[in-house]
């Protein structure tokens, strides 16, 4: 009998090959791939305005990237995200670096890491909604979320600053962190001895939790186990070349000395650059998919109310869920329509029964003009009846006058012709 | 050695004619009977710094006085500052330096700027700065004022942060909060992570952003048209180096074969006192060489007399809407001009314009003929 999922019980078994069979290319096969493919790598810097940010980036990557200078005077703070299309060899990298401007420069700072919580989430967020699609083309899409971020702390030679410490808590389960001492020429040696054990206890302290280069994997775990012993990185960075002795350096020149950028006796931007770029940037590409985005999936899907597993613990087909918030919606869909109609109907009712009401009023109107037309007319009869009377009356007497008046003058008449 | 210049030129020499000396009245000794009595009585000064935690601010103190006030400081975490209020911690120390007694007091303003939120995180030392005036005032007006104690604020040095691009809006609103109280000596910390050109464009940076919000910082006072050319050559130097980009130091290192305060790199040595490394040296001259005294009077004759005549416009309004308060404090009731005469003046200003226009009109007038 099988199990809801189907797998057969056996057990696996190592077989011996009596040849050379060739599946040793599939290695090969993957990278060819990826390179015709190429590579996205994004990049969040998190620092204060000026701590170096742009300088640092320009330094690990040797170009330099077009960018203005900040405003101490932003209202808040603000992700910039620039893309660039990089090539070294035959390998394409896509790079994004996103910057966050005018952060630590407000008096407020209770907000600050807001912007850059809501900027890791959306870009989770738009890749969560092209793997939902229907017709999705994952191959081709623009991964453009964040990989890893410098967290740029200022050499005060103390500890870490309060800012430091909520913002980082805030983005440890969201995006591998990697936290560098910015500046760190002036930081003396001893001090940056105390330095970073400072900040690093004060991390553990607080359940800060940073990015561990990974030692699983026996080619690198050396060279990572030792490199996590330094962290913080102390970092200097610098575009300008100066002459040291007979060759050209990428250097910060003081009345007091040269400070070398690749001078790993001077700071450690070999060793960041080494584990950033040259060992592991896959790994970081890895744990951003593998870890902080499955982490954000499971819970935005749960928020949407999907489990795993139903009110019986049975494992829910995804296709169940789907009918049940089909249904679910269908549901709703047809209550909505019951109630647009529902309204219709009442909108219908009312205007019926106000022009029901007008038209009475109306006839109303009507019925009253007649009666005072009814009356008006009655009243003019009367008149034109006295009027006529009147008339009758002044000619009776008229004639009454007239007969008189005639038989008169007639007796004069007649006595005259006498 | 005191590089008081001025001072020296104004010792009277005493000339080979005995014409002078017959005219010679003696009151040019007067500047040696001040000296005298100041040693006597001791200074006194107090110094007040600001700024956010991990600026360098007790290491340069202790540079300037070549001292160790600091002792057992103890620093908060970043836990702890979340949500940290600003404190006002006072050092005094007694120092003395060939007979000369100083009464120096360092006010430390922990907390400032390290807090999450920093909504006016500067009204405690505001307040801190009003308190003092307020006592001031008091023991001035008061009757038995032998033994009156100055605790007001002479000078505060202000730390901005190298890392950016010029003012922050915390550095701006503390300065506009502070400037009319005390006077402001803004200073660029930890220097040393600046190359030259860098120091100079965020310096031009800075005095542009003072210019424009309108900050008041302290202004070395213009020195006198008969001091020598190498006085004011200096002078001039000093006041085109504000803000002085500042580096300190607690540790002694070797450097060109001298022992010297200084900061040890693998790429090189830090010296504090060396003026083409940063501005220290300048800052020490200014501050305890020569403007000492001039912050103290500053502060007595501007910031202090604003704040007394301030608080007593608020107690006479008060006493005219009550006449039953008698005033607590021997002042000199302001005469207020009354209503007529000031009637008679607006009067006799409107008369004088109309004159002056006239004027104007018959001098266009001749203008206009003689063309």
């Amino acid at each position: 009998k099988l199990n809801a999922v189907g797998r057969a019980n056996e057990e696996k078994r190592n077989l011996s090959l009596g040849g050379h069979v060739g599946f040793d290319s599939l290695p090969d096969q993957l990278v060819s791939k990826s390179v015709t493919q190429g590579f996205c790598f994004n990049i969040l810097c998190v620092g204060e305005t000026g701590i170096g940010k742009s300088t640092l980036m320009n330094t690990l990557f040797n170009t330099m990237f077009e960018n203005e200078e900040a405003s101490h005077y932003q209202n808040g703070v603000y992700l910039r995200p620039r893309t660039y299309d990089l090539q070294e060899s035959n390998v394409h990298l896509k790079l994004t670096i996103v910057d966050t401007v005018g952060f630590g420069d407000q008096i407020n700072k209770e907000d600050s890491y807001k912007p850059i919580v809501d900027y890791i989430d959306t870009q989770f967020e738009n890749y969560l909604q092209e793997e939902l699609k229907i017709k999705r083309s994952l191959f081709n899409y623009h991964d453009t979320r964040i990989h890893i971020c410098l967290y740029f702390i200022a050499p005060t030679g103390h500890s870490l600053k309060s800012l430091d410490l909520v913002t980082m808590k805030k983005l440890d389960s969201k995006v591998s962190i990697i936290p560098i001492i910015a500046k760190a020429d002036t930081v003396s040696k001893s001090e940056l001895h105390k330095f970073k054990i400072k900040i690093m206890s004060e991390l553990v302290s607080n359940g800060v939790q940073i990015y561990q280069f990974p030692t699983d994997d026996e080619a690198v775990s050396e060279i990572n186990a030792s490199m996590n012993a330094h962290l913080p990185f102390a970092v200097v960075g610098s575009v300008e070349e100066v002459k040291v002795g007979n060759k050209t350096v990428r250097a910060r020149q003081y009345p007091w000395g040269v400070v070398q950028v690749e001078n790993e006796s001077h700071c450690d931007f070999v060793k960041l650059r080494e584990m950033l770029i040259r060992v592991n940037m896959e790994d970081l590409r890895e744990q951003t998919h593998a870890r902080h985005y499955e982490l954000y999936r499971r819970c935005k899907l749960e928020e949407m109310g999907f489990k795993d597993t139903d009110p019986d613990s049975q494992p829910f087909s995804l296709q169940e869920t789907y009918e049940a918030k089909r249904k679910e919606f269908l549901g709703d869909l047809q209550r909505k329509e019951e109630e647009m109609r529902q309204m219709f109907v009442n909108k219908v009712k009312e205007t019926e029964a106000e022009l029901k009401e007008k038209e009475r009023e109306l006839h109303e109107k009507f019925e009253q003009l007649k009666r005072m037309h009814q009356e008006e007319k009655r009243k003019v009869e009367e008149k034109r009846r006295d009027l006529e009377e009147e008339m009758n009356a002044f000619n009776r007497k008229k004639m009454a006058v007239e007969t008189l008046s005639l038989s008169q003058p007639l007796k004069k008449d007649k006595d005259k012709k006498k | 050695m005191t590089s008081n210049i001025r001072y020296k030129s104004r010792i009277p020499v005493k000339t080979e004619d005995s014409m002078e000396e017959k005219q010679y009245v003696g009151f040019a000794t007067l500047p040696n009977q001040v000296h005298r009595k100041s040693v006597k009585k001791g200074f006194d000064f107090t110094l007040m710094v600001a700024g956010e935690s991990g600026m360098g601010k007790s290491t340069l103190v202790n540079s300037l006085f070549l001292t160790d006030l600091y002792k057992d400081r103890k620093l908060l975490n970043a836990e702890e500052r979340i949500n940290q209020t600003v404190e006002i911690i006072k050092h005094t120390v007694d120092i003395e330096e060939k007979g000369v007694k100083l009464k120096l007091t360092i006010v430390d303003t922990p907390g400032f700027g390290d807090a999450v939120n920093n909504n006016e995180c500067w009204k405690p030392i505001t307040d801190y700065i009003d308190q003092q005036f307020e006592q001031y005032f008091r023991d001035e007006s008061g009757l038995n004022r032998k033994n009156i104690q100055d605790n007001r604020v002479h000078c505060c040095l202000y730390f901005i942060p190298p890392f950016g691009h010029g003012l922050r809006p915390v550095d701006v609103e503390f300065m506009k909060a502070l400037h009319e109280k005390v006077n402001i000596i803004p200073l660029i910390a930890k220097a040393d992570c600046l190359t030259p050109n860098e120091i100079k464009k965020l310096k031009d940076r800075v005095r542009e952003e003072i210019d424009k919000f309108g900050i008041k910082v302290y202004q070395f006072p213009e020195c006198d048209s008969d001091e020598d050319e190498e006085f004011k050559q200096l002078d001039k130097e000093l006041k085109e180096c504000t803000p002085f980009a500042v580096i300190g130091s607690n540790t002694v290192v070797e450097a060109r074969g001298q022992r010297v305060r200084g900061r040890l790199y693998p790429w090189g040595i830090v010296e504090v006192e060396n003026q083409s490394h940063c501005d220290f040296v300048k800052l020490r001259n200014m501050l305890i060489r020569s403007h000492m005294h001039d912050l103290k009077d500053v502060t007595c004759d501007v910031h202090y007399e604003n704040y007394r005549a301030q608080c007593i416009q608020e107690m006479t309004s008060k006493l005219a809407q009550d006449n039953r308060m008698e005033s607590p404090i021997p002042i000199l009731p302001l005469s207020t001009p009354d209503v007529d005469t000031e009637k008679l003046i607006k009067m006799k200003d409107e008369e004088l314009k109309r004159m002056q226009e006239m004027l104007n009109k018959m001098q266009q007038q001749m203008h206009d003929k003689d063309q």
